[in-house]
């Protein structure tokens, strides 16, 4: 057999949307995949994800166009995306979304029995497809099944309950293979691989209790893979989504579509009031998103209406009853309408807070939730085109050769912020672009894994199994969970909605700290079988070391961009009105001047005395950065 | 209808999985309303069936919680883990269990609270009483603790085909089929299965042990089939995935105790998809009989 046809192995880390569509593009291109997962494909995070996913298909008489949806995602990241990637997903997402209707998703459908699509935050254009308001689930259902096919076939391996601990390299420095641990048996094996493919997700664990995310969303792979060389960008980047319901367990997400539906965000005018919602007169309710922001109203993009909810409870003092609260209003919308388009979230706030959505309003308030930043990753731009040269093996390629990355876990299409139904979007479509690479990486490997020497790989479960030895005989007193609580509290309070460099010193300071003190942990857990504690305080101990990326980059931009608020360096719009005149005139040409200083990717490497910073260029090629955002 | 009604509620207690009904859910709702307008907290005692190893016995332990308004078994379990000591002081090792979404989208969390198999993320302690059982979801194989193995319910998937056969992941560039309103409604309600086994953990008919080759598929697998049945393109391979379910283990084995339809928490009508199914192999067999 010669190189370009042998048959490869390929590692998929990660069973979410990204992992699964990874694995549909490498074993439907002939090469075979272990896709590895923390328990069984189908509970990943991605189920999580409700309100949409975006795609232009002009179906609403509104003449969207795949520009325009360019314009609205560079934009709402505050331009700090690299460009052909960001016109590819776009131009990509119309084919998505054919291609999931052909495995069977159930998207909502207009009276035609066309696909629907509703108005999301950040745009005007109602351009989110969606099934319901558990979209995630149901697109995760269409690649799952999918994927179980080819695992009927023998195309695919799952290995569920396994955890990724770590990449082996060759002499070269190339990733060749991984080394994961049972999660019942804690064995610890090394698996070779002749391409490797991380798709896990999020880490807005890091903020637990106060966010969105599922227990599994810790970033530790990423940190893993990081502190073995991978470069990490745009750190500072962590989108706080406006609307999640309150709690002490988790802050559980409240859809961006009851606002796209026509949900409006209000308090009361007097935040002495103590009235029902519902006793409470229009004129007497304070619209505040609409009021600042008359042209996008409630459907500003996530950063903006995070900031507003947060000025309005902590600066101004205007939260429902004093609080960190404000309402999140369906009740002046039709019921079966409301029904039928947000069911899956009414379900959710109906079971957790014990009221009906469609009786009285949600009461919402910020939580963490995405991270637009992630393990940096290369792309090829095609001159030709203005995107990324199809099938590149460059594209999704992170800093260590033959190491892949795609989904939330990349940096790779939201820039400084987000915009809603873009993620379903770029996770779907990463992962098929990093599986089309990962099939032309193959093609130029002339030594597949299998002839490599045993010695990396047994040295990487020797260093693996001895971190296991110290966390289970180590005389410390801390505990897992607690360092956990601890994490939450410090990135909640610190690296949070606002900024400011004291805080962010101090935060940098008590990481470091709580790292040692990860350092001397106490399990009070001995058992050989499936040992959860085991498993949490080795993640822990990964998260604390990401925190530290998080606050040295936050750290090292001064300046406000998208997610990343520090109000010591914000330029303030002047009012609307006169854009030719002398307070617009000389607000662009500082904001053209902060373009000139920050409008950079920041990139974090790993260094014995914490994370090292830079900057590197943004590929501005599609669209040069013309306007400042401006949603009122 | 209300004697359906009353002979199915009998039905169920007899297996002794009575359901909320709608009745129970809003003065469930308004139980929790309460519950959270409580500041004060209470303690309560959680009685939680043990195994270290799948292989093992199991054994009960006794542990008293502090509890906060709002909190549901998830919380509960989470919080234990930080002082797991039973209530005889005895300082044990915290309770394995599976939880990932904690907002019932995933369906890790699946157990049996008080004999009833729930997902224990959105069961509430204000619905509960001041003494709690928890069992590990029955049918399935115990990994440890609270962890069970749902496996099978993986490959009563792969048995009836849960799948589009798609000639391949990439774009064929033709616009997605239309489908009415009201199709897309009736579909979209067995779409939303999380794969948490609870029905089958409720169904008579599926055994942990099946005494045959294969057991009883489940009513999970069998939504999924009337599902992909309905779908423009999953209609093409209708034939085998009925012939699937018309095997040893299928859609005969269906006792009709209608449990899996009350204890499913997304509220997925799993007996009107047996019962669609029903007519679907009745004319697969005269098509197989008499050929067209």
């Amino acid at each position: 057999m010669s190189a370009a046809t042998a048959q490869r192995r390929v590692i998929v880390v990660g069973g979410g949307l990204g992992g699964l569509w990874a694995t549909l593009a490498i074993a439907g291109g002939g090469q075979k995949v272990l896709l590895f997962s923390l328990f069984e494909v189908m509970r990943s995070h991605s189920v999580c994800a409700q309100g949409g996913i975006n795609a232009v298909l002009d179906a609403k008489g509104q003449r969207d166009s795949i520009d325009q949806h360019i314009h609205d995602t560079l934009k709402g990241g505050s331009w700090l995306a690299n460009q052909p990637p960001v016109k590819s997903l776009c131009e990509a997402a119309p084919s998505l979304i054919r291609t999931f209707e052909r495995m069977g998703v159930t998207f909502s459908r207009t009276p035609e029995g066309l696909l629907d699509q509703r108005l999301f935050g950040g745009v005007k254009h109602r351009r989110t497809c969606f099934a319901g308001a558990s979209t995630g689930q149901q697109l995760m259902h269409g690649v799952d099944q999918q994927v179980r096919r080819l695992e009927a076939e023998g195309r695919v391996q799952k290995l569920e309950w396994w955890e990724f601990l770590g990449l082996v390299k060759d002499a070269d420095g190339a990733c060749r293979g991984v080394v994961a641990m049972d999660l019942r048996s804690l064995e610890v094996q090394a698996f070779r691989a002749d391409a490797v493919v991380l798709a896990t997700g999020g880490l807005g664990q890091l903020y637990a209790p106060q966010t969105t995310c599922s227990t599994n969303s810790t970033g530790a792979a990423a940190s893993r893979v990081y502190q073995q060389g991978a470069r990490f960008a745009n750190a500072e980047f962590f989108q706080f989504h406006p609307t999640a319901m309150l709690g002490e367990d988790k802050t559980r997400l409240m859809s961006e579509a009851a606002r796209g539906e026509g949900g409006r965000v209000w308090v009361p005018k007097d935040p002495a009031d103590r009235r029902e919602p519902g006793r409470i007169l229009e004129a007497e309710r304070w619209y505040f998103l609409e009021d600042w922001y008359p042209a996008y109203g409630n459907t500003v993009p996530r950063d903006i209406a995070s900031r507003a909810i947060w000025r309005v409870c902590r600066e101004l003092g205007q939260g429902v009853g004093g609080g960190d609260r404000v309402y999140l209003d369906l009740t002046h919308l039709d019921r079966g309408f409301v029904e039928s388009r947000l069911g899956a979230i009414l379900s959710i706030y109906r079971k957790f807070a014990g009221t009906d959505p469609l009786d009285a309003p949600m009461e919402i308030f910020p939580a963490a939730h995405y991270a637009m930043g992630g393990l940096w990753v290369d792309f090829e731009h095609d001159p030709a085109s203005g995107g990324v040269t199809p099938g590149s093996p460059r594209n999704h390629a992170t800093s260590i050769p033959g190491l892949y990355a795609c989904g939330e876990c990349d940096y790779g299409y939201h820039g400084a912020n987000r915009l809603g139904a873009n993620s379903l979007l770029s996770a779907s479509y990463s992962g098929r672009v990093a599986g089309e690479a990962v099939l032309s990486c193959l093609a130029g490997i002339e030594r597949g894994a299998d002839d490599l020497p045993a010695a990396p790989f047994q040295d990487e479960v020797a260093r693996q199994q001895a971190i296991n030895r110290e966390l289970m005989t180590g005389q410390g007193s801390e505990s897992p969970f607690q360092l956990h609580d601890a994490l939450g509290a410090l990135m909640t309070d610190r690296v949070g909605v606002v900024r400011d460099n004291a805080s962010l010193d101090r935060a940098i300071a008590a990481l470091a700290e709580l790292e040692g003190r990860a350092a001397h942990m106490d399990l009070r857990e001995a058992s050989p079988w499936a040992n959860q504690t085991l498993a949490h305080a080795r993640q822990v101990q990964d998260m604390i070391r990401l925190a530290r990326v998080m606050a040295a980059s936050a750290r090292a931009r001064d300046e406000c961009r998208g997610a990343h608020y520090k109000p010591e360096f914000e330029l303030p719009l002047p009012s609307a009105g006169d854009a030719d005149g002398p307070a617009w005139q000389h607000y662009r040409e500082r904001w053209r001047a902060e373009n000139a200083r920050w409008l950079k990717t920041t990139v974090a490497e790993h260094g014995i005395d914490g994370p090292r910073i830079d900057f590197e260029p943004v590929d501005l090629s599609v669209l040069a950065p013309d306007r400042p955002r401006d949603y009122r | 209808m209300s004697a359906i009604a009353g002979v199915q509620r009998l039905a169920l207690r007899v297996a002794g999985f009575d359901r909320a009904g709608h009745g129970e859910a809003s003065s469930r709702t308004a139980a929790a309303a309460e519950r959270r307008d409580s500041s004060a907290s209470r303690s309560v005692e959680l009685q939680i069936r043990r195994q270290d190893t799948p292989d093992a016995s199991p054994y009960w332990q006794c542990f008293r919680v502090a509890t906060k308004p709002g909190d549901n078994v998830v919380s509960v379990l989470r919080a234990l883990r930080l002082d797991p000591v039973t209530v005889d002081g005895e300082r044990v090792d915290p309770v394995a269990f599976e939880h990932n979404c904690m907002e019932e989208v995933c369906g890790a969390c699946a157990m049996l609270i008080d004999g009833r198999p729930k997902p224990a993320c959105s069961t509430l302690l204000a619905e509960l009483g001041s003494r709690i059982r928890l069992e590990p979801l029955p049918k399935f194989p115990v990994v440890r603790d609270l962890m069970v193995d749902r496996a099978r319910l993986a490959e009563s998937l792969e048995r009836v085909q849960a799948w589009v056969r798609l000639d391949g992941p990439w774009d064929i560039h033709e616009r997605a089929p239309r489908i009415s309103q009201r199709q897309w409604a009736a579909d979209y309600l067995y779409s939303r299965c999380m794969s948490c086994g609870i029905c089958l953990a409720a169904c008579p008919q599926f055994e942990d042990a099946p005494a045959g080759e294969r057991g009883f598929l489940g009513p999970a697998a069998l939504a999924q089939v009337r599902l992909l049945n309905a779908h423009p393109l999953g209609r093409y391979d209708k034939t085998e995935r009925l012939h699937a379910i018309m095997a040893e283990g299928g859609l005969s084995d269906c006792g009709n105790a209608q449990n899996c339809v009350r204890v499913c928490p997304k509220d997925i009508p799993l007996t009107t998809a047996i019962g669609e199914l029903g007519r679907q192999t009745t004319v697969q067999a005269l098509k197989d009989l008499f050929g067209g």
